[in-house]
Formats: structure tokens, sequence, C-alpha cells
């Protein structure tokens, strides 16, 4: 059967592919520019169908707490926020990432720092790509840019979060959650059975039967040796998953004498700038990295051979700029444009920046 | 085909549903939309404004400098777009909310007495509908059958008793265009 188009808001169809997808539950605390997110969750009542479990906790700390247990359980598990809230959630996402369990974490980034604005803004990438918590993790990050990717990125994201026993986000921003757009919302499938989680998970915190030894999820470790093997286990994930789970997507970059790399709402933004500039003879294309951990430095570094000059362009001061550098190993110039605090440039702007930082492009 | 529109007026004038319906029509006509509202502390009285694009190929951007469509419902909002319109685009306004009339030459121009209208019909809440009647006189971008398919699909069932009054304020809106 054909899946019916429809039209919502991106934060919306979160909400509906977490249904889809089977999740077993969902712990939040509403803040803007995401609650639509816990709203439609509360809205379509899935409890009464697939008896997935929508709880508004009491605060951030408690949701990621929440997700936590649930995980430890083998359970499909997730939370959303927006900066600030997400900012209160890194020490529990820490906790998993140490636990070494799946769950899926949204970030619906509004401006900042601080309590800051609820308007759009890209300025938690170091957070969510660097750690936003403490220690040596990772997040499997994945930046959507359009409704259909909000959808899609909740299965993607738990598929990942199951596959390497680590925790996935999906960080988009304040544009992508508010806009509608058509989407095709994944297949509905039941959620996993006691016996399937058994199965599948079998490090879970399931109930002993007789014939295994307990599990323990922990992430205390007073045997400083026991814990650099642990912190090794994490790296080779790490390492296995840079190997092969990048992904990223180019626009125009075949015959392009200029590259702009941009992610989420913002690549969008930037298409049209391209679409704009190549009229005027200005041949620039983009490259947008689908996830920014881990971060396609190779394909950069390749098209980097190929232009003359590359425009980072973020809804912050700065922040992706430094890993498009080490992608291109100071081959050529790499310049920055960004908004802050929530202001969004539109396409002439961004082509405004582009003609004064590369003058030599109209020539 | 490709419509890029700003639809900019008071909050609680029915801005952004009015957006949505025709996002929605569109999407019943199989055109690619994006529909992109300002969000902020919302406010009855306050500015709202919705980017709608309609188009036959993907939509980059959903957020834009020029627009083919402007309709304006105050003079905030007229002050802010009148430049935005591109050379040969539309704006549609109503003088109701608009004490400076626009002074652009290079665009056509429609005044529309959408609220005057909605006074006749007495019932105020049909207002964005006058507006989207006259906006799809004047551009007709999408065909009546499938805005009413839209208007089922954004009002809850519950409301769709109010569906012939809303096609009555959309042809009222279409009269106040010649």
């Amino acid at each position: 059967m054909k899946e019916e188009v429809r039209l919502m808001k991106g934060n919306e169809a979160i909400a509906h592919a977490a249904i889809r997808y089977g999740v077993d539950g969902y712990f939040g605390y509403p803040i803007t520019p995401q609650s639509e997110i816990l709203e439609t969750l509360e809205a379509e009542m899935p409890w009464e169908t697939t008896g997935m479990v929508v709880l508004q906790a009491e605060s951030e700390v408690a949701a990621i707490n929440m997700v936590y247990a649930g995980a430890a359980c083998g359970k499909a598990v997730m939370t959303s926020s927006s900066s600030p809230g997400v900012s209160l959630k890194q020490e529990g996402i820490s906790y998993i990432a140490a636990g070494e369990l799946p769950a899926l974490i949204v970030n619906v980034m509004r401006g900042g720092p601080g309590l800051g604005t609820i308007h759009p803004s890209q300025a938690d990438y170091f957070q969510a790509t660097k750690g936003g918590g403490h220690g040596d993790y990772h997040l499997i990050v994945l930046a959507p840019s359009t409704v259909q990717e909000m959808a899609d990125f909740v299965t993607l994201g738990f598929d990942l979060a199951f596959k390497y026993r680590t925790p996935a986000m999906i960080l988009a921003d304040g544009i992508v959650g508010q806009m509608m757009e058509k989407v095709v919302l994944p297949p509905a499938r039941p959620r996993r059975t006691d016996e399937e989680i058994a199965r599948q998970c079998p490090w879970a915190i399931t109930g002993r039967p007789a014939t295994r030894k307990p599990n323990v999820i922990t992430t205390l470790e007073l045997d400083t040796a026991q814990m650099e093997r642990n912190n090794e286990r994490y790296q080779r994930t790490y390492h296995v998953i840079e190997q092969n789970e990048v992904r990223y997507e180019k626009f125009m970059t075949e015959d392009a004498d200029y590259l702009i790399v941009a992610f989420g709402s913002m690549a969008r933004i930037c298409q049209k700038s391209i679409e704009e500039a190549r009229e005027q003879g200005i041949k620039i294309g983009l490259i947008r990295p689908i996830t920014l951990w881990p971060f396609p430095y190779q394909a950069i570094k390749e098209l980097s051979d190929k232009v003359k000059g590359i425009l980072v362009v973020e809804l912050n001061a700065g922040q992706m700029i430094e890993d498009v550098r080490l992608a291109v190993e100071g081959n050529l110039p790499v310049h920055h444009f960004g908004r802050l605090g929530g202001i969004v440039p539109n396409p002439q702007e961004v082509l405004e920046a582009f003609n004064n930082k590369f003058p030599d492009a109209k020539k | 085909m490709k419509e890029e529109i700003i639809i900019a007026g008071f909050g609680g004038q029915g801005v952004l549903s009015m957006g949505k319906i025709l996002a929605y029509a569109a999407l019943m006509d199989g055109l690619e939309v994006s529909w992109m509202p300002s969000y902020g502390p919302e406010q009855r009285g306050g500015t709202a404004n919705v980017t709608v694009i309609l188009s036959d190929s993907p939509i980059s951007s959903p957020i834009l400098n020029t627009f083919d469509t402007a309709v304006i419902l105050n003079q905030q909002s007229l002050d802010k777009f009148e430049d935005a319109i591109k050379p040969g685009g539309t704006l549609i306004y109503d003088p109701y909310g608009v004490n400076r009339p626009p002074k652009r030459t290079d665009i056509t121009i429609h005044r529309i007495d959408a609220m005057e209208a909605t006074f006749d019909m007495e019932n105020a809440k049909a207002y964005n509908m006058v507006v989207l009647g006259a906006l799809l006189k004047a551009k007709p971008m999408v065909p009546m059958a499938s805005v009413i398919k839209g208007l089922k699909k954004t009002l809850p069932e519950r409301h769709h008793h109010l569906i012939p009054m809303n096609e009555e304020a959309i042809t009222r809106g279409m009269a106040l265009i010649p």
C-alpha cells in the first residue's frame, strides 16, 4: 500500500515517526521550539494503541535519566528538548554513552547561550559533536534539513543506536522543527516483545533467568586498568562508526569553482543562494554533512582539491568550520559566515557574504 | 510553476491558518509546498507572517528575501515587505489596516476591502478566508476544489459544518477583485 503524503511540521513528524517505529517510551519536558513533539504524542495517545509510554517528566534531568533506565532494559526510548534543556541532559547522556546503551536524543536548537531566545540556531554543534558531557565519548549526530528527514532520522537514529549500542542525536533547529512540508511517514511496525528484546539485546536488564549470569549496567569502575579497557572498547566502536556511517549530500559540486559547507536548514538556504549565484555565472557547489559525527572529512578533502575556496555557513559564530579546516589541512582558504542569537540569514545575505569573502569569484 | 508568497498581518487575523489552507490545497494538487511561520511569543495584536512556497519542483530554501506575491494586512507588514516584492510581482492589501498606501509602481497592486466584506458577512472569523478568496482571484494558483479539500484536512471534523460558510467567504473575497 502506498503511504499517504501528509503535510506537517518537523516536530510533528518526529512524534509520528516515533510511534510508527515502535518506540517503547518518550520522556520529555516542554520547551520552545520543540514542544509539538510532546504535544503531538499526547494528542495521538499511543499508549492506547502501541502501548508506548509518553511521559512529561518533572524536569529535563529526570527525563534523560528515565531514558537511561529504559535503555538499560533494552527498550527503544527517547527524549527531546531544545538547547538549554539539552545542556541539562548532558550528565545523563554521558552515562548512557558510558553504559553503551542505545537511545535517541532530539535537540531542536534555539539561540543561546543561556536561556537565549526561542528562534533558530545551530550553536550547539560543538556540544553535540565534541561530547557535551564529560569523558571521551561521541554521539552519532544526524542533522536533518527537511521534514521528511525529521521522520526518517528517527528510524535511522534508533537503528544505528541499537547496532552500535551508543546514543544517537537528531540535531535539528527551529526552522525544520516549525516549518511544514510534505512527508511520507515510515510504515508502522509493532513494538518489540520482551522475548525479542531479550534475544536482540542479550546485555539488557530483562530479569535474569536461571540460565545466565546477571547483566550489570554501570558506569562506575574504580579499577583504572579496567576503566582504560572500557574506554578502549568505546573507542573501537567509534572507530567502526567512523568507517561505516559517514553520510553527506552533494549539490552542484561537479563543475564548482567554490564550495559552501552547511548543514540542516542552513544548507537549504544556501542551495537557493547557489542557484542565484549560478544565474550570475558564479559556480558554487554545496556539501551538506548529514552525519555531523562522524564528520565527512574525506569527502570535503576530495572536493577541496577541485575548488578555490570554501565558505562555511552556520547559524553560529564558527563551529563546524573547525572540522572543515581539519578536513582540508590548510589546502585552501576557508571562510565563515554566520548569524547569531536566533537570526536567520536569507539566501541573498549568504550570497553577499560569499562575494565579500571571495571577491575574485565574480571575475 | 513556482509561487513564493508572504502573508503578513496581525496575530489573530488568521494569517498562519490561511497559509496552511493554501499549503494543503497545493498538496491536494500534487505540488511541493513549504510553510514557514514567523514564530515567537505569539499574541493577539502582535505581528505574524508566514512564507508559503508552492512549486512543481523540489523547494530549496523555506526562507526568502523576495516574493512573487505579498498579502499584507497591516501597516507594519507593508513597511517590512513592500520592497521585498519582485518587480512584476503582486501586492494585495487591505486598507483597513494600512493607512499609508503602497508606493511601488513596478508591481500589480490590488486594494481589497476584505474587512468591510467580512463585516457584511457578520462573521469576523471569516476574514482570512475572504482574503484567501482575493488572493486566489488575483493569482489562481490552486483550484477551488483543492481549497475545499484543504479546508477539510485542516479543520477538525467537528467544524466541518463551517465549510460552506468558509466557501462563501472565499467567493466574496474573489468578488473583491474585478
